[in-house]
């Protein structure tokens, strides 16, 4: 009987890979299902295992493909994909399973190297673990940046009488979709992460914020912990669904939105690692922070660090999405060029048209254009040229691209997601928003909330194009400085990079019926 | 239509939860799940099922985008809006979709066949413009899968 693998991914299925293993289960094939590759140009994607235990890829394929798959003569076959230059480059530390394995398959796990970390840890003292993710350099992955290591420590020195450990699976930035991967690809590895972290820190309990949009993470992770309950032992964990809302990624609004509360921003101090999830001393790390750590513990802390670029150690797994003709995540060490990640690897456009701005860490992330390609990607690199890294995702744009519609959509988006906290993020979005349609021409001049007869305030004429543009940065100024967290505060990284690269878009345009979305 | 045993259901639910930390939203989902959606005739019934004011309740339900507030069309569609899938051309799809659907989004038709709906971002960021098409994810949207869905949702 012929062993075929399918991926069942939600992006996989999304492009139809549950028909493909159907007809090739019809066809009398084992059919085990993977977690996802990870290169979507070349899904929906078939590996067929041979005599010796390799696995010949064909993709992209359709289910009345099988019967050439089968007999090898179909077009698409790829061979070897551990060959292929997209894969050969990567360095797979958090993601070596993923796609390989079957996701909920305990033997599977353990065969490839699984509860080797949570072992090591378990043989050591918690501030000896401890010692060891700081060790490794490890920095959080959703984006912050901060010092896992550090974060732990806090925790560990905490007296308490519970702590917590909760992961932030609330991965909404658009262009981002590794925790996604993970979940559905490798769950154990994520469990054995936050095991570890229990262990370290001395907490009994975990949490998984699961957004309510991926409901395929949801049960694989609700599938694995049932499985992995005597492993994970003493700790205990359960998944907590999102209801729809972006500000929950936002560490303090998740902690209010599992206490049952609206997902309103904390204002710190107090640190969540002293005063977190019902007051007690809380351990928050993004998903691959949390699965970054069963590698470090298993291989050694500077396994790790050897790989990586100034104050950034170890690997990212970084997305490419949006107009990129080879898109999926690419896991490398730090220090690569933006350039390299968007021409060499992502292969430029899809639509084959130039790159003219690429999008760095979701919404609240700057754009930059191609001249800003050199930029090593790096924290501090990306801090230096006016960006974040964010969560690592990279969404490519070509130049049919309206910036000025871009930029009013990062202050629609915040408009829409703000918890309300803030003034600046409550009310300078929407204030934005009104701006930018009179920058572009959108809305009449004469419709802006100075020109009302009751405004003290008003000016006798009405703003010039680039008196508007003024008033814009210094809305952008006062969001950024007057928010407590990053929505508010980091709406204006996308909105003013816009500006800075690309001021045509913004040059007083004829009135658009309405601004394109 | 508020099912007449509203209390029976959310009575029911919250035994589920009983004793659980910071249940109001794992109950607003088991709600949602088993009527549909969040009747406002709910909100005292869960007020005091787990001890809060309804205000509280109140405040959660409609901090929320995804708890509704007004039953759903029997067909949900729901399309990104966000960055990559905009990068991938979903201008177009939408107007092409919000045409053949003929609805706006953010929409439910008035026979209550189909809501048309905005979603920020579902994750298949590289292989957009994505929809979820009563839950079930579908990628690289064009003419032909737009034809698909709405065949789907005429039913």
């Amino acid at each position: 009987m012929t062993r075929a693998y399918v991926s069942c991914d939600m992006a996989s299925v999304a492009l139809g890979a549950d028909d493909i293993a159907d007809a090739l289960a019809a066809a009398g094939c084992e059919v085990i299902r993977t977690g996802a590759r990870g290169l979507f140009a070349i899904e929906p994607l078939v590996e067929i295992e041979t005599t010796d235990g390799a696995r010949i890829a064909f993709g992209p394929v359709e289910p009345e493909d099988v019967p050439a798959i089968l007999d090898g003569t179909h077009p698409n076959r790829i061979g070897d994909l551990a060959t292929m230059p997209f894969f050969a480059k990567q360095q797979r530390f958090t993601f070596a399973r993923c796609g390989i394995t079957d996701p909920l398959s305990m033997a599977d796990y353990t065969a490839h190297d699984g509860w080797k970390g949570l072992a090591a840890a378990r043989a050591l003292a918690p501030q000896a673990v401890v010692d060891a993710v700081k060790a490794s350099g490890l920095r959080g992955r959703g984006g912050a940046g901060f010092p896992t290591g550090i974060k732990w420590q806090t925790v560990l020195d905490a007296t308490a009488p519970e702590k917590f450990i909760v992961c932030n699976a609330d991965e909404g930035d658009s262009g981002t979709f590794a925790d996604r991967m993970l979940m559905e690809g490798d769950p154990y590895c994520l469990l054995e992460g936050m095991a570890i972290a229990g262990h370290a820190v001395g907490a009994s309990h975990g949490y998984i914020y699961v957004r309510s949009e991926y409901p395929f993470a949801i049960r694989a992770l609700n599938a694995a912990i049932e499985r992995a309950a005597p492993i994970l032992a003493p700790l205990t964990v359960e998944v907590r669904v999102g209801a729809g809302a972006y500000v929950c990624g936002e560490e303090t609004a998740l902690l209010e939105s599992i206490e049952g509360k609206r997902g309103q921003v904390r204002a710190k101090p107090p640190l969540p690692a002293i005063q977190g999830l019902f007051g007690q001393p809380t351990v928050i790390n993004n998903v691959l922070s949390l699965a970054a750590v069963p590698f470090i513990l298993a291989e050694g802390p500077e396994r790790y660090a050897e790989v990586g670029f100034g104050r950034s150690r170890g690997t990212m797994p970084v997305q490419l999405a949006g107009n990129v003709k080879n898109g999926g995540l690419f896991e490398i060490g730090f220090g690569i060029t933006l350039g390299e990640l968007v021409n060499a690897i992502g292969g430029g456009t899809e639509s084959g048209r130039p790159v003219r701005a690429v999008q760095v860490g979701g919404p609240l992330g700057a754009y930059f254009p191609p001249s800003m390609f050199d930029t090593p990607f790096d924290y501090e690199a990306f801090a230096a040229a006016g960006g974040l890294i964010g969560h690592a995702g990279i969404t490519v744009f070509d130049d049919s691209v309206d910036m000025a519609a871009m930029a009013r959509f990062a202050m629609e988006f915040c408009a829409i997601e703000s918890c309300g906290k803030c003034t600046p993020c409550r009310i300078g979005s929407t204030r934005g928003v009104e701006t930018i349609d009179r920058i572009k021409g959108a809305a009449k001049r004469e419709q802006a909330l100075e020109a009302m007869p009751q405004m003290r305030n008003a000016k006798v004429k009405h703003r010039s194009v680039d008196e508007e543009i003024g008033v814009l940065r210094d809305l952008c100024e006062t969001m950024k400085f007057g928010s407590l967290c990053a929505l508010g505060g980091f709406t204006p990284y996308p909105v003013l990079s816009a500006l800075d690269h690309f001021p045509e878009d913004f040059g007083g345009a004829p009135a658009l019926p309405q601004a394109a979305e | 239509m508020i099912p007449d045993d509203l209390d029976t259901i959310v009575g029911t639910l919250a035994d589920r939860f009983a004793g659980e930390r910071g249940a109001l939203l794992p109950l607003l989902h088991a709600i949602q799940a088993e009527v549909g959606w969040v009747p406002d005739a709910a909100i005292p019934l869960v007020a005091r099922a787990l001890n809060l004011s309804r205000a509280e309740v109140h405040g959660v339900v409609t901090f929320y985008h995804d708890f509704r507030r007004e039953p759903a069309g029997r067909h949900i569609v729901k399309l990104c809006l966000a960055e990559a899938c905009k990068a991938r051309g979903v201008g177009a799809i939408e107007t092409a979709l919000s045409d053949r659907l003929g609805l706006p989004i953010d929409e439910t038709s008035e026979d209550g066949r189909v809501s048309f709906e905005a979603v920020y971002c579902l994750g298949l960021c590289a292989t957009g413009p994505n929809a979820l098409v009563n839950d079930k994810p579908v990628s690289r949207l064009d003419a032909h899968k737009i034809d698909r869905i709405v065949a789907q949702v005429s039913a």
